[in-house]
């Protein structure tokens, strides 16, 4: 028997050696992203909206449907084959499942951040350099809140036949608290304000994540029960 | 255990491998209630309709990844020797390239890689080729012989019966027949059986 965090461990390296071997949710993700990226700079009409005020709300649009392509692939390997069932049957907590699966999404998701967020700033000639720490703070306190939203409804939605249209439809509504406070946060960080005009937003932003772990956690082994 | 399709077969070993929760009652398992324990799931084998693997990665890492989550000591180890009794040659090519019969030998050797004291096993020559049949039988022998207890489900009479200790015949969800596997000859039991299944449907 393992404990709860070394059988997440075991579950996150599986599932990111599935990912790494097939590359099949990052590269729909990344490809998501990068299009999404290329198609709103050539629909922006620099003339009329500064690019400090657009490039959030894109940059919050794209992570969090290219987050969702990925977040549905993460249970989704487990119903290929019911190896769920195995998972379920293996002497673990469900918890440990949960937290496996959020650990590796949410090294998905930073994958495609890494990529997406300097694209954005290249496309869109944003001042990154001077913000980048801040920026990467409030990106990951929003990806950690995306993804344990979204691990918590994939694996709601993987038992369903509509799981490609229930998971957003589950998913979208409780992402509001977390993309609003992170885009908020973006523009006054890319706008060039002063960090502490951010830090109520980043707040609100580590405060909503706080409640949708603890949530999402003890709500989990009610999800995949049968 | 036989029986025909949709008698709950699968549901009951779905209940016994603590997949379902019972909706009245408990599952005891060594005087301990399932679920209470989870010693006890450590204790468990589960092969089913469907391999439970994953098919991008290779039978082994698939193995390792099941006995690291046992909590076996050396779960490479263990997880080639499982491979091994279940005569799995291409242990490093991933599972999806395998043949059906293969998968499903490594499936088994899944189930056994923690060396369980329960086996629950659904169908689990469905898809077997004569060979992989064999070294199922031998496996659950092996089981057998160091004391494992086997819940056997198959529409394979021969087989069952051969393997057995104790053969129930389950219809609509409740025991229609229990009886020691020596108290019987195949040929009546086959034939009683095929009456039992046509009055049911």
């Amino acid at each position: 028997m393992r404990n709860v965090f070394a059988a997440a461990w075991l579950i996150a390296r599986k599932d990111l050696a599935i990912e790494f071997r097939t590359r099949s949710a990052f590269t729909a993700s990344l490809i998501f992203a990068l299009l999404g990226i290329v198609i709103f700079y050539f629909a922006w009409d620099s003339t009329a909206v500064a690019s400090v005020d657009l490039a959030p709300g894109v940059l919050w649009v794209i992570f969090t449907f290219a987050g969702l392509l990925g977040l549905h692939r993460s249970f989704g390997v487990e119903q290929e084959e019911r190896a769920i069932d195995a998972l379920l049957a293996a002497p673990i907590e469900r918890e440990s499942i949960f937290i496996g699966k959020a650990l590796a999404n949410l090294v998905f998701v930073a994958g495609v951040q890494v990529v997406a967020i300097p694209a954005v700033g290249m496309f869109y000639n944003l001042p990154l350099g001077r913000v980048a720490p801040a920026l990467f703070t409030v990106a990951f306190l929003a990806a950690v809140g995306l993804v344990v939203i979204g691990t918590l409804f994939s694996a709601m939605a993987s038992n369903t036949r509509l799981a490609e249209i229930l998971l957003p439809m589950l998913a979208l509504p409780f992402f509001v608290p977390i993309v609003i406070p992170a885009a908020q946060a973006t523009a006054k960080l890319l706008s060039g304000r002063p960090i502490g005009e951010a830090l109520p937003w980043l707040k609100l932003l580590a405060a909503f994540d706080i409640v949708f772990i603890v949530a999402c956690t003890l709500a989990f082994p009610f999800t995949i029960e049968d | 255990m036989f029986g025909p399709n949709g008698a709950g077969k699968t549901t009951l070993l779905r209940l016994l491998g603590g997949l379902l929760k019972p909706d009245d009652g408990s599952v005891t398992l060594a005087a301990s209630k399932l679920g209470e324990h989870m010693i006890l799931r450590a204790k468990i084998g589960l092969v089913s309709h469907r391999t439970m693997l994953y098919p991008a990665l290779t039978a082994l890492e698939n193995l390792e990844f099941a006995a690291k989550l046992y909590g076996t000591s050396d779960a490479e180890r263990a997880a080639r020797r499982a491979l091994e009794r279940l005569r799995v040659e291409q242990v490093n090519v991933p599972v999806r390239l395998l043949s059906r019969g293969m998968q499903q030998r490594v499936s088994i050797a899944r189930a056994v890689v923690n060396s369980p004291l329960l086996l629950l096993a659904d169908e689990p020559y469905s898809g077997l080729d004569e060979s992989g049949a064999q070294a199922l039988t031998t496996v659950l022998r092996e089981l057998k012989s160091d004391g494992a207890a086997l819940v056997l489900v198959t529409h394979q009479l021969n087989e069952g019966l051969e393997i057995a200790d104790n053969v129930a015949v389950m219809i609509d969800g409740a025991f229609a027949r229990y009886q020691s596997s020596t108290d019987v000859s195949r040929s009546e039991y086959a034939a009683q059986y095929r009456d039992m299944v046509t009055a049911s449907a």
